[in-house]
Order: structure tokens, then sequence, then C-alpha cells
């Protein structure tokens, strides 16, 4: 079904194809959110400002509401849903990485991305990454401590 | 052996929070909800001369508009404001309509087709310009406003109240004062920034119950308020609360709930939704108040502190709402962690065209301090006395009484001294302030002390029930809400340690539902572990007393020869006569069937002890329970040549009474810390000459990112405060309120100017030091 303002689309998420229904308009965090259940990722500003949505798009991260869910057809879509026990999300709780927890999943989804690419990144690469993150309850020192020690266990490192 | 007090527990729903499963108001599932738009002022003052709601009504899907009536008003303690301006907008961002529709981009559409016509009026942008005789009044019928009893405010002017500190006798104290000192301040409002925007459901029930589900920080008080608003039966309020995305005293406040009770009203119960925008939350919801100030010292020439009179003018924006209480709490803890026998302050809560006020975390001390603690930099300059001595010289001790003339013992105040010079070793304060790093480049070490009670209802009281499970497992329901300060989990490690069992087999409730968990007042003001860890330990001896009973019948003993631990109960004398917890905890039942007992559900509550209204016209009486105490600093570099600076290092040394879990101690108050600088450095809304707020958006207000964090160095020391849980004080607040002061007066060493505003921003600081 198609006309000009919304049509059906397929989006692979987690693996799965799912079937949604969409306005041309409707944000790819919006589809997640709204069409699909997937409430992990977070509006925080709806304008790229502060990453509570990041998902994870053909392996880069993505702020999932600067982009159409049409746009995401035929791509590799991964959400925080669709991570379980790795090593960021168990760093993130040995750290006390969160409090509120409401950017958490922003945070996991940008560092697990960060990890993936670049699994030698050093202090300047991190930052680079993680600055386009707000955190509004940690001083930021636990999420640094959580992203170095979850690299180095990537690296088989004691953390 | 202590099971679980001081150990780095994990949050108990720390594996929710990771895997994005926990849930938030915005996540339960919409269907059927209808959604509420705003439309809002683009002027900070004008009369509204009309509004044309007809292309808004032309929107598919659009079910109600809703505009500003003269009924009801709202406030927490003076009632003058409308929930949708009527006739006139008073601040830049208030709500002038509120469209319902059936998605939200429909109800998008139909607020920005609301046509409204406005005549500009003129605009207050300060306390100050406020407080001139020819200010145009921004509430000009203030007197006819209905009010609770202790609030005063003055007629014919914009001051909403005036709290009044008289301690002793002011001459005396000019007197015995070798030197003086005088200097006034000032800083702007800026914005709290939870990462959660506030959020809201609400329906009406066929049977004319109407519920809520909102990211509040004080559910309660949303079932109170809209009954004294509304004229609703307060029974039949039920109020619902998830996880919630940060506070940090924002969420306190009561402004959504209304808008959204009206939309659901409009369209005949069906359940609505109002979610903020960022820019929303920014500016048409409450923000941190602003303050401008005028102090003067008087001290010996050995620096002991001989009087102080300070004035406080707090910018509580259009409305009132909280601004009353928050300069109300300035005044109580005017003069900082100091003995002072002569004390006069005005604390004015002032009305201006800015976006009204609400607690944010510190709930004025940060200001406060901000103000007295520069003024301690300044006298200490002048005596030529090493700053952390005049503060040592002058610290608070027990014995001492307050600004509210309230005596303070070693209970109730923690201990300043051991803080200072526990801060003093960590920063090596030996080495001196300042420290050449290069030509261009100094290191410069600030500091400031704190203090902080809570001027909290008098009434205020918290709430636990535990009900036992068949497996011996126990749960912990509380009315606190869980916006991030690991207040539940606290509540788990006191019972883990109270009935000497695993704490994985205690299970907490995180969600609040008014209907059936126990009231705790709010969330709020580092109270959560005194209240409802005394609420709490009090269930754990009621469920203590049920088990011993049952158990008692069975084991043929007396109860008062029971114990209970490690998921049994055991005849203290010979512990291999014993049962199991989870065989009596929901009942006995003998062989033959009879049975004794019954699920054990243990009830607990705790008030706060004789506080007390303060006297209107000197201030005394007893505000708050207990007054924690710190010292923090700051070391800094600075480029001379171009003001701009790295925070390298931030301290904290707090008398926390009891440290409860490490790691979450010591994450709340560097959480606290980063807060505060952030404001002390480069937090606030940028405001035009016409009231405009320019940057209510997070890529031009600038919150802290990653990268921007200094190292973090936080120390506790134990006094105990008998009341509370194991001897623990609050510690939610304080890491922040001592480092705008810390950061401004390391600045001001470092710049060579007694700076006297915030953000410090390299900007501000060139402006200060006469550039421009």
């Amino acid at each position: 079904m198609h006309n000009h303002t919304s049509a059906e689309i397929t989006l692979n998420i987690n693996n799965e194809d799912r079937t949604v229904y969409v306005r041309n308009a409707d944000t790819l965090l919006y589809a997640l959110r709204e069409k699909l259940g997937l409430t992990g990722a977070k509006p925080g500003c709806l304008n790229g400002d502060c990453g509570a949505c990041t998902i994870i798009v053909d392996g880069d991260p993505m702020k999932s509401c600067l982009m159409l869910a049409v746009e995401a057809q035929g791509k590799s879509i991964i959400t925080v849903e669709g991570l379980q026990n790795t090593a960021i999300q168990t760093e993130f709780i040995d750290k006390f990485a969160f409090q509120c927890g409401y950017c958490t999943p922003g945070f996991i989804m940008n560092c697990h991305a960060l990890m993936t690419k670049y699994p030698d990144a050093d202090d300047s690469v991190i930052k680079d990454w993680l600055e386009s993150n707000i955190c509004r309850c940690t001083g930021y020192q636990e999420i640094e401590a959580a992203i170095k020690a979850a690299l180095a266990a990537a690296k088989g490192e004691p953390g | 052996m202590s099971q679980s007090i001081g150990k780095s527990i994990y949050r108990k729903e720390a594996l929710e929070k990771v895997t994005g499963k926990a849930k938030y108001t915005d996540d339960y599932p919409a269907a059927g909800t209808l959604h509420v738009k705003l439309a809002v002022s683009p002027y900070a003052h004008a009369r509204i001369i009309a509004i044309d709601t007809s292309k808004a009504g032309e929107v598919p899907g659009v079910r109600a508009i809703l505009l500003g009536q003269p009924f009801p008003l709202t406030g927490e303690e003076i009632k003058d404001r409308p929930p949708l301006a009527f006739e006139r907008v008073r601040y830049h961002g208030e709500p002038v309509a509120a469209v319902v529709a059936d998605t939200p981009h429909q109800a998008k559409r139909a607020a920005e087709l609301i046509a409204v016509t406005y005549e500009p009026l003129p605009v207050i942008n300060s306390p100050r310009e406020a407080l001139q005789p020819d200010a145009v009044l921004i509430h000009e019928n203030l007197e006819t406003y209905e009010k609770i009893e202790h609030v005063y405010p003055e007629a014919k002017t914009n001051i909403a109240d005036r709290t009044k500190i008289r301690k002793g006798n002011m001459e005396q104290g000019w007197t015995e004062s070798d030197v003086t000192l005088e200097a006034s301040f000032s800083l702007s409002p800026s914005d709290h920034i939870a990462m959660e925007t506030r959020c809201v459901t609400a329906e009406i029930r066929p049977d004319g119950f109407v519920v809520f589900s909102s990211s509040t920080q004080s559910p309660y008080m949303i079932m109170e308020l809209m009954s004294r608003y509304f004229q609703l039966e307060k029974g039949k309020i039920i109020v619902n609360t998830p996880f919630v995305g940060g506070g940090y005293g924002g969420k306190v406040a009561v402004q959504l709930e209304l808008i959204a009770y009206l939309a659901t009203l409009a369209v005949g119960g069906r359940p609505v939704k109002l979610l903020n925008t960022r820019e929303e939350d920014m500016i048409t919801s409450p923000v941190h108040i602003g303050l401008d100030a005028d102090i003067k010292l008087g001290a010996t020439q050995e620096g002991k502190l001989k009087v102080a009179q300070i004035t406080y003018l707090f910018d509580t924006g259009a409305y009132s709402d909280k601004g009353v209480t928050i300069s109300r709490a300035a005044a109580i803890t005017c003069t900082g962690p100091y003995q002072l026998e002569n004390i006069w302050c005005d604390s004015l809560c002032v009305y201006t065209n800015h976006p009204y006020a609400t607690a944010y975390r510190g709930f004025s001390h940060a200001e406060l301090l901000f103000v007295f603690e520069r003024a301690m930099d300044m006298l200490a300059k002048k005596l030529n006395i090493d700053p952390l001595e005049l503060r040592r010289i002058n610290a608070f001790l027990p014995g001492a009484t307050t600004p509210t003339q309230i005596r303070l013992n070693e209970s109730t105040v923690g201990n300043l001294p051991q803080c200072i010079d526990r801060l003093k070793q960590l920063m090596n304060w030996k080495e001196g302030q300042v420290t050449q790093v290069n030509g261009r480049k100094i290191r410069v070490k600030g500091v400031s002390c704190i203090w902080k009670t809570s001027t909290i209802d008098t009434e205020a009281s918290s709430g636990v029930v535990l009900t036992f499970n068949v497996d011996g497992s126990v749960n912990i329901l509380s009315g606190i809400v869980e916006i991030g300060t690991g207040t539940k989990t606290i509540l788990a490690q006191l019972l883990a340690e109270k009935l000497k069992m695993d704490i994985k087999k205690i299970h907490v409730k995180m969600e609040v539902d008014t209907q059936t968990t126990p009231k705790h007042w709010k969330t709020v003001a580092s109270r959560g572990t005194l209240m409802a860890g005394r609420a709490l330990l009090k269930a754990a001896d009621d469920a203590v007393v049920q088990l011993k009973d049952t158990a008692s019948r069975v084991l043929m003993c007396s109860p008062d020869d029971l114990e209970v631990a490690n998921d049994m109960i055991y005849v203290r004398d010979e512990p291999d006569t014993f049962i199991h917890v989870k065989d009596v905890c929901h009942g006995y039942k003998y062989p033959s069937g009879h049975s004794i007992g019954g699920q054990v559900i243990g009830r607990g509550n705790y008030i706060l002890r004789h506080l007390t209204h303060i006297d209107h016209e000197t201030g005394a009486g007893r505000p708050g329970p207990e007054y924690t105490v710190g010292a923090q600093g700051v070391e800094v570099e600075f480029d001379t040549k171009e003001f701009t600076y790295k925070v390298l290092k931030a301290f904290a040394v707090i008398d926390i009474g009891k440290v409860l879990n490490k790691k979450a101690a010591e994450g709340q108050v560097m959480g606290a810390m980063s807060m505060g600088l952030n404001f002390g450095s480069s937090e606030t809304f940028v405001v035009s000459d016409d009231g405009i707020i320019l940057n209510p958006r997070l890529r031009t207000y600038v919150p802290f990112r990653y990268g921007d964090h200094p190292e973090y160095l936080v120390h506790f020391l134990e006094t105990p405060h008998i009341d509370g849980p194991f001897g623990a004080r609050g510690v939610g607040e304080h890491g922040l309120i001592g480092m705008p002061a810390a950061l401004a007066n390391s600045l001001s060493i470092a710049s060579g100017v007694e700076l006297t505003m915030l953000p410090l921003t390299p900007e501000s600081i060139w402006k200060e030091t006469g550039g421009g």
C-alpha cells in the first residue's frame, strides 16, 4: 500500500524483518516507539542534540530522531533491545555509569558501536564519539570508567 | 557483621535500565490516547486581544481546543496562575491554548494555526528592576489572590513574599567589627535539563476516578493540588509514576497535570497525553530560579564574623508557585555554615517576566552560598587571612544557634572543621592557591563551605509496607519515586541489614501508584533516606513481631527468646531450634491441618518531629530536621590572556553521617558536582531586553558533555545523625551547592577581579575585568 503521504515499509530490526505502516514524515524514532513498541530509544530533544535516541544503523551510531523511517528500509537496525549481556552493559552496571537511566540506552548503543569499530580507541576517539550524548545525572567519570573497562574486557585484559 | 550497609550494591533496577526495558511515562502504549499540544506565548509580557481558533479547528483529528479561563487560579502558596494564560501573558513560552487531537502531529499542526493577537506590555527583566518605584505591576490584583496562611504578598508591588531574619543586635555587631565588606551579586534563571522531558497522561473513568500517569517527583502532591484547585475528591484521584528520567527539583512542580485534566474533561474523560518538547520543557515548564543579592559583613581584625546584613532578591518569574518556599529556605540558612550572633536578612520572592521558577537541586543553597562564600573570600583577602582559615575560625559548631535561633548539637549538625581539614589535605592546600604553569597559564584553587537543611512541610510523612512472599522473600512498597537517586536500593539495603537476609530476596516495587503505595510526601530535599528509611525500619520491626509471634507458637517459647536472621526464626540461646521464615510468613500449618498466622505484612511510617513555621517578624523557628555540612574546592587551569579555563579537579568532603552505599553515594555527589560546575560555568538563559529566551535548546544552552568533566575527588566523614537510619544524613544535593562559589572564588583569584555574576564564561569574566 502506498500513497503520497504514507507507506507500508519493512525494516530489519535486531535481525528480524518488521513490517510497519508509516507516514513519510515519521521519524525512525517515532516508528520504533509508537509503531513497534521499541521504547528503549528515548526522545530527548528531537533535533539531534542529546543522543538519547541513538541506535545502530549498518554499524554506525545514528540518532533515530534525525532519520526518517522510510530512509531506514534495507538497512540493518540494532536497538538497545537487541543487545543482551554485552561488555558495555555489564560495565555500565559495574561502574555505576547511570542513575535515572534515561540517557543510558543511547550511551550504550554509541559505546557498543564504538567498540565494534574502534576496539583500540584511545581517549581522544572516545571523547569524539561520546560527546554526542548528554547525561545529566552522573559526572561522566563513571561512563568513562565503563567504556574503558569494556574496551579492555573485549581485548581480554583485566578491567 | 554488616550484611549490606556501606557496600556498593548494584541498583535494583540496573538490568532494566541497561537493556532499555525500564519504562518511563511516555513509554507506555498509547493506543486510544489523544494527544495534547500547547500554543505558547511569543512575548514575555503582553495583553491578549483576541484568539482565533477557526483554522486550527479545521485540522482533521482535532477533538477540542482549550483556552484560558479566569478560574481556577493555581499556585502552591499564592493562587496567581491560570493553567492557560487568561487575558494576559507574563512570560515567554507561557501556555495560551491547548489542542487535543488524535495524533501528535495533528495536534501540533492545529496549535500552530491558532492565531493570537497580542498587545505588548513593558517587560521586567530582573528582580532589581521589579522593585523600582515605577515598575509595571505583573500582578495588579496581587492582594485579591487566595493564599495559604504563612505567605505575605505586598499589594501594589512585585513582591510575592518577604521572609525576615532578625537575630541579635545589628548595632552591636557593627560596633564590634573592625572591618566591613560590601558586595552585590547576580545570576539569571536557567534550567534543570532532565533528559526525560515532562510527560503526563490523564483520563476520567466512568466511575469518576481521575487517573494520571506523570513523570513527577511528587505524585501525592498532584492528588493534593488537583483536589485543591478543582474540588475533586482526593480519594478518587490516582497518580501513577513509573521511572522518572531525572528531576533535580524540576519535576516537583504541578503544571502539565492541570492542563491534561482540563483536556480530558473537554473530551469526555478520554485518555490524553501531553509530552513536552525540549523547548517547552526548558521555558514553558518551570525553571531554575535567578537571584540578585546584596551583602554586608562585619568582622574583627582576627577574622571573627560579628554581623551579616543580607538582601536576597529571588527571581520567581511570572508566578510565585515554589519561588516563595525557595526564597524562604534561603533566609533560613542565609549565612552559610558559620556562627553569627547578629543577622539581618530580607529574602524576597520577586515577580519578573521570566519563566516561573520551581525547586532546583539544592533549593536556593547553591545560589545563597555563591553570594555568601564569595563574600567570605573577599573578606579573607581584606583581612589577609587564608580563606580556609577564615572559614575554620567561624565554622558552625554544635551548641551554636542558627539564623532561625535553633541550637544545634552533635547529631543535628555535622563536623565542619574536620571537613575543612580533610579538604586541605586533599587539595594539598599548603602548596598555595596559585601555581604558574607557563607564561600564560596558571593553576588556581578555590574553595567553599556548605550547609543545608530541608525546609519541608512540617507535616511531611513517609510510609512503607513490606509484604512477604511464600518463598520468604519480601516486597518493599514505598512512595519514593525512583528519579535516579537510588533511594529504593538503599531501602533494600536497610531491610537486608535489619532482617539479616540476602538482598537478592528483597524485591522493590519501583513504580508508584498512589492508590496502593504508601505515601511519601515528595521525593525531594535529600530526605528520602531519612524519612522512608525510618518508615522502613519501623515496618521491619512490625514484620519481625509478626514472624516471632507465629514462630513462638510453633517453637513453644516466648517470642522474646527468638531472633530473625538468615531466613530463619530461631531460639537465641539454641540456634538449632528454628523454623524457616518461609514456613511462617504466610501462616503456619500444623500436621493436623490447623493453621495460625497468615501473610506477614509489615507497616511503618515516619513524620518529621517538632518542625514549626518560622516567625514572620524574626524568622525564629525550627524549619528543618538536620544540617548537613561539607567543604568543597576546585582546581582550574586559567589562561590569563583569553580568560578560558579548564576545571582540572573538583573536591568534596561531606559529613554524610553514615555511608550506606559507597559507590552510589559517590555517584550522587559527583553528579551533583557536575551539575554545580555546569551551572557555575555555562548554564544560563540568554534573555533579550524584551524578555525573550534566546537559547531554549540543547545546542545553544550548553550542558556538559563527555570530556568536559574534571577529576572528581569525593571524601565522606561519618558524624552520625542519631535520627537517621544507621546515622545517615541526606546527600542528594550537597555535592552541587558549593561548586559555583568554589569556581567563582578560584576564577576571581585567577582573573584578579572579584567576580560577581554567574555563569562564569570567558566572556563574562572578560567583561567583569573591564573588557568590552
